[in-house]
């Protein structure tokens, strides 16, 4: 087992592209860490640089206490499951996960062993003899995670494992993957961009934007803390309503008219300093018209989600969204009043997008 | 509905069998040739079933020769066109998996104008270079041999080009795979790209083997010696200007002989194209 360090990571493709500007992080030993960030933002080029696929253009790669800059795919000690998967179609089930430990030299009966372990984990010991072609996604997707777990890495990467299958597979290889970690104890980087993966999935979340990374923390502190506008919508869904404010006194926000507190923000702010104030969706309380601190909202029409329901509508001129418990209220459109629980306000530089948290 | 589908079936099993017996009825006449004796033919009067005289016709032309022009039994002509059809289908095929594989794969300098190079070969098959290649292959004195023969037929770009189109839709990915797998270049052409590569290499193998063995212009230029003849320049030499010199029935047997490889070559390989559609998947 090992842990995983970058060291302002670069990629320059041949053709000037900047994928990936200087990023530093670390996994520890066992760790599962998810880079979450949207199309395009360089996750896949961070992890393959990571496999080896790609090369480093600056910084440092290490995987325990080896620098592996120079050194090749197979030589990392790592293991990778692909988007597609991957599989050697012309192989049988056994014979691609077998592949990797015979171009090792592993003994033919420590292979046969190690595989029919992996087959029983992944409940594949039926399908051995199967081509690829024959199989089902999600099977397929076993048998690529079962070609990563004989080889006994020191790291597993995933590069969006999970996005070739239907909604419902998803969810229960996303449990099964988890599982699968915390029992190998394996170190483990998982690109996404699907947040509810990321949040669930990651003890380390790593949100990335245009190459860089916008936030690294544990899950629940990257969805109570975002430190950036940007984190702040990505992560939550519906996304945070962000709404033009300023600053008001200490520990106060004003929006339009209205004013709001604001328990974790600076103390030491001038007064009028333009802000975003971002107010999550499912924090949003109503309450009736008139009560102190509580703020206007046009609602124009309601989408029911089942357990939830969506309220779409206006706030201080702004598009602004609601969510609550579907029996909370009876939905109507019309002007209701809300306030927000003043821990839950978050609040940030309108000129560099900084979150005004307390230090 | 039934009944018109009754009808649609005959019709199409009616002009399919008069487009079979348009493309068999002269092959068929050529076998029922080759079984009469010379008289029956060259008296004009050949009946449409087989004759008689098959063992000594096919006898005769196999292992001993007609008695005037090409001498040599057509035994020893198959084996020539069938080493020569086999070097050039196989030569082929080696060298443009490797080519084809050096430039999708690997990123040498030049790779580019390489691969131009090699297409451009395209616009020049044997009978434009025809003088130039056969004054290298005199002067490197491969005149009458089964180098001469298949050397200068092997060189082509069009098997490069169909394994480069077939290797650029092989997923990236598998070439990733193989590299975390730990295995090599050459283990990854030998394990993944070769065996996914089987339906094309039949395909390939078939239509240069049929190119190799129906070859004429150029095994009639390097060839001097009776004994280095292929099959098709002795059809061609059998057929004398007077009819009456000509031992016809021979030579519709030596033709009935030069068709059966490539049919043999289509028929095992058909098996094989079938078994590469149904099993391979990229
Ligand atoms: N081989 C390449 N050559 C040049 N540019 C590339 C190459 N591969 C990727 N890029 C560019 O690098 C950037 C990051 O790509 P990358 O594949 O890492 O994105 P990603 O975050 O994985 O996106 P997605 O979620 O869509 O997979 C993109 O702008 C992409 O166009
Ligand atoms: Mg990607």
């Amino acid at each position: 087992m090992a842990q995983v360090t970058l060291t302002n990571v670069k990629k320059i493709y041949p053709g000037g592209v900047e994928a990936v500007k200087g990023v530093s992080f670390d996994i520890p030993d066992g760790g599962f860490c998810v880079l979450v960030g949207p199309s395009g933002c360089g996750k896949s080029t961070l992890l393959r640089m990571v496999a080896g696929l790609e090369t480093i253009s600056a910084g440092e790669v290490s995987i325990g206490d080896r620098v592996v800059n120079q050194i090749g795919p197979a030589d990392r000690d790592i293991a990778m499951v692909f988007q597609n998967y991957a599989l050697y179609p012309h192989f049988s089930v056994y014979d691609n996960m077998a592949y990797g430990l015979r171009n090792r030299g592993t003994p033919k009966d420590e292979i046969d062993k190690r595989v029919k372990e992996a087959a029983r984990i992944l409940a594949i010991e039926g399908l051995l003899e199967r081509r690829p072609r024959q199989l089902s996604g999600g099977q397929r997707q076993r048998v690529a995670m079962g070609r990563a777990i004989v080889r006994k890495p020191q790291v597993f990467l995933f590069d969006e494992p999970l996005s070739n299958l239907d909604a419902k597979l998803r969810v229960q290889m996303r449990v099964e993957i988890k599982k699968l970690q915390r029992a190998l104890g394996v170190t483990s980087i998982y690109v996404t961009h699907d947040q509810v993966e990321a949040m669930t999935l990651s003890d380390k979340l790593v949100v990335m934007n245009g190459g860089q990374i916008e936030q690294i923390g544990v899950p629940a502190e990257v969805y109570r803390k975002p430190a950036s506008p940007f984190v702040a919508t990505f992560i939550g869904s519906p996304p945070m309503n962000l709404l033009p404010g300023t600053i008001d006194g200490p520990g106060i926000v004003a929006l339009g008219d209205a004013i709001l507190e604001a328990r974790d923000l600076r103390q030491d702010l001038p007064a009028q300093l333009p802000v975003e104030v971002g107010l999550r969706p499912e924090d949003i309380e109503i309450v009736s018209e008139g009560e102190a601190g509580s703020l206007p909202f046009d609602v124009e029409f309601i989408e029911e989600l089942g357990a939830t329901q969506l309220f779409h509508g206006q706030l201080a001129g702004k598009p602004f969204v609601m969510q609550t418990a579907t029996d909370a209220v009876s939905a109507q459109a019309g002007r209701i009043w809300i306030t927000v629980d003043p821990d839950r306000v978050h609040v940030f530089d309108m000129k560099t997008g900084v979150r005004l948290g307390r230090v | 509905m039934v009944e018109d589908r009754r009808l649609g079936d005959a019709i199409a099993y009616v002009i399919l069998t008069i487009g079979v017996l348009i493309v068999a009825f002269p092959v068929w006449l050529t076998f029922v040739a080759s079984t009469w004796d010379a008289a029956t033919i060259i008296n004009g009067k050949l009946p449409l079933y087989p004759g008689p005289y098959f063992f000594e016709n096919y006898n005769r032309i196999l292992f001993i020769g007609t008695s005037s022009t090409t001498r040599e039994p057509v035994l020893g002509m198959m084996l020539n066109s069938f080493i020569m059809a086999m070097a050039i289908a196989l030569g082929k095929i080696f060298i443009s998996v490797l080519s084809a594989y050096a430039v999708v794969y690997y990123r040498f300098p030049f790779r580019m104008a390489a691969f131009w190079i090699i297409f451009v070969t395209l616009m020049l098959p044997v009978e434009v270079r025809i003088f130039p290649t056969f004054k290298v292959v005199s002067d490197l004195g491969m005149l009458d041999t089964y180098q001469g023969l298949a050397v200068p037929l092997i060189a082509s770009a069009t098997g490069t080009l169909l394994f480069r189109q077939f290797f650029m839709t092989i997923p990236d990915e598998l070439l990733e795979a193989s590299k975390i797998d730990g295995a090599s270049a050459f283990k990854f052409f030998k394990d993944t790209v070769v065996p996914l590569s089987i339906t094309t290499i039949a395909a390939l193998f078939v239509i240069q083997f049929i190119y190799g063995w129906n070859q004429y212009l150029w095994p009639l230029l390097v060839t001097t010696k009776d004994s280095m003849q292929t099959i098709v320049i002795a059809i061609k030499k059998m057929i004398v200007t007077s009819d009456a010199l000509t031992e016809w029935q021979l030579a519709m047997a030596t033709a009935m002989l030069a068709m059966l490889p490539p049919v043999l070559v289509v028929i095992l390989m058909q098996r094989l194209f079938v078994k590469g559609l149904v099993e391979t998947e990229k």
